[in-house]
């Protein structure tokens, strides 16, 4: 009687060390998780239905988020009520996501993902990442990190193309 | 295939895809500290340098690599 089962248990070896590596970001196509469920500190926005919802990952680390800040806000002034900036913190200590919104003052709403939970589901592959929703939540475009001007024009042909 | 190589298989296996964890993005907070930064003192890395330079009869190799022609 066959009381090891050694190929089983290979190949379960080998399974598990693949999916191991494996990980599962949002992508282009996803819907983005229900943002309440995941208890972000800040105020979301009332609703997000039908709306164009820009949702961005950022850190008071990174120097491409705070070069993106100003780009972000120029953006919802420019839109108004039409497009919601949504911009996720990912900093462990609050109090640092304070002191850089205190130097980095925007109008667009920030929240923060104190437990990581959130972006931990969303896996962004670096930071800055920004997600394009259109108004059934869906993701439309991705942008993966800040590249100045060029991410800046991306942004608007984006939102644009999803008011039309 | 019999049953040594099937546990070398498996121990292989467990050996590469163990080491397969990376630090998140968003857990670079430290590393994306300017103290982490290796050339965050430029008189103190062309001292380095130098040294390495007189002792070694060795330069550069330090940083990023030019365009492979090993013409320098």
């Amino acid at each position: 009687m066959n009381i090891f089962p050694l190929k089983k248990i290979v190949l379960a070896t080998i399974l598990s060390g693949i999916f191991s590596c494996a990980h599962a970001a949002l992508k282009v196509g996803d819907t983005l998780p229900d943002l309440v469920s995941y208890k972000l500190e800040g105020k979301l926005p009332d609703s997000l239905k039908g709306k164009i919802v820009v949702v961005d990952f950022w850190a008071s680390w990174c120097l491409p988020c705070a070069e993106s800040f100003p780009v972000m806000d120029e953006l919802q002034k420019k839109y108004g009520d039409r497009v919601v900036i949504l911009a996720v913190n990912v900093d462990e200590k609050a109090a640092k996501m304070e002191k850089f919104l205190t130097k980095h003052p925007v109008t667009f709403t920030v929240v923060r993902d104190g437990s990581q939970k959130l972006v931990a589901a969303v896996e962004p592959e670096t930071m800055p990442t920004s997600f394009i929703l259109d108004g059934e939540g869906k993701v439309k475009f991705l942008h993966k990190g800040f590249h100045g001007d060029e991410t800046r024009q991306q942004y608007i042909s984006e939102i644009d193309s999803l008011l039309k | 295939m019999n049953r040594i190589a099937l546990i070398l298989l498996a121990v292989i296996t467990l050996a590469i895809t163990s080491g397969c964890v990376n630090v998140k993005p968003w857990q670079r907070e430290h590393l994306a500290d300017y103290t982490m930064q290796p050339d965050r003192d430029p008189l103190g890395t062309a001292q380095a340098e130098h040294i390495w330079f007189s002792r070694e009869e060795a330069s550069g190799g330090s940083g990023v690599g030019g365009g492979g022609c090993g013409c320098n």
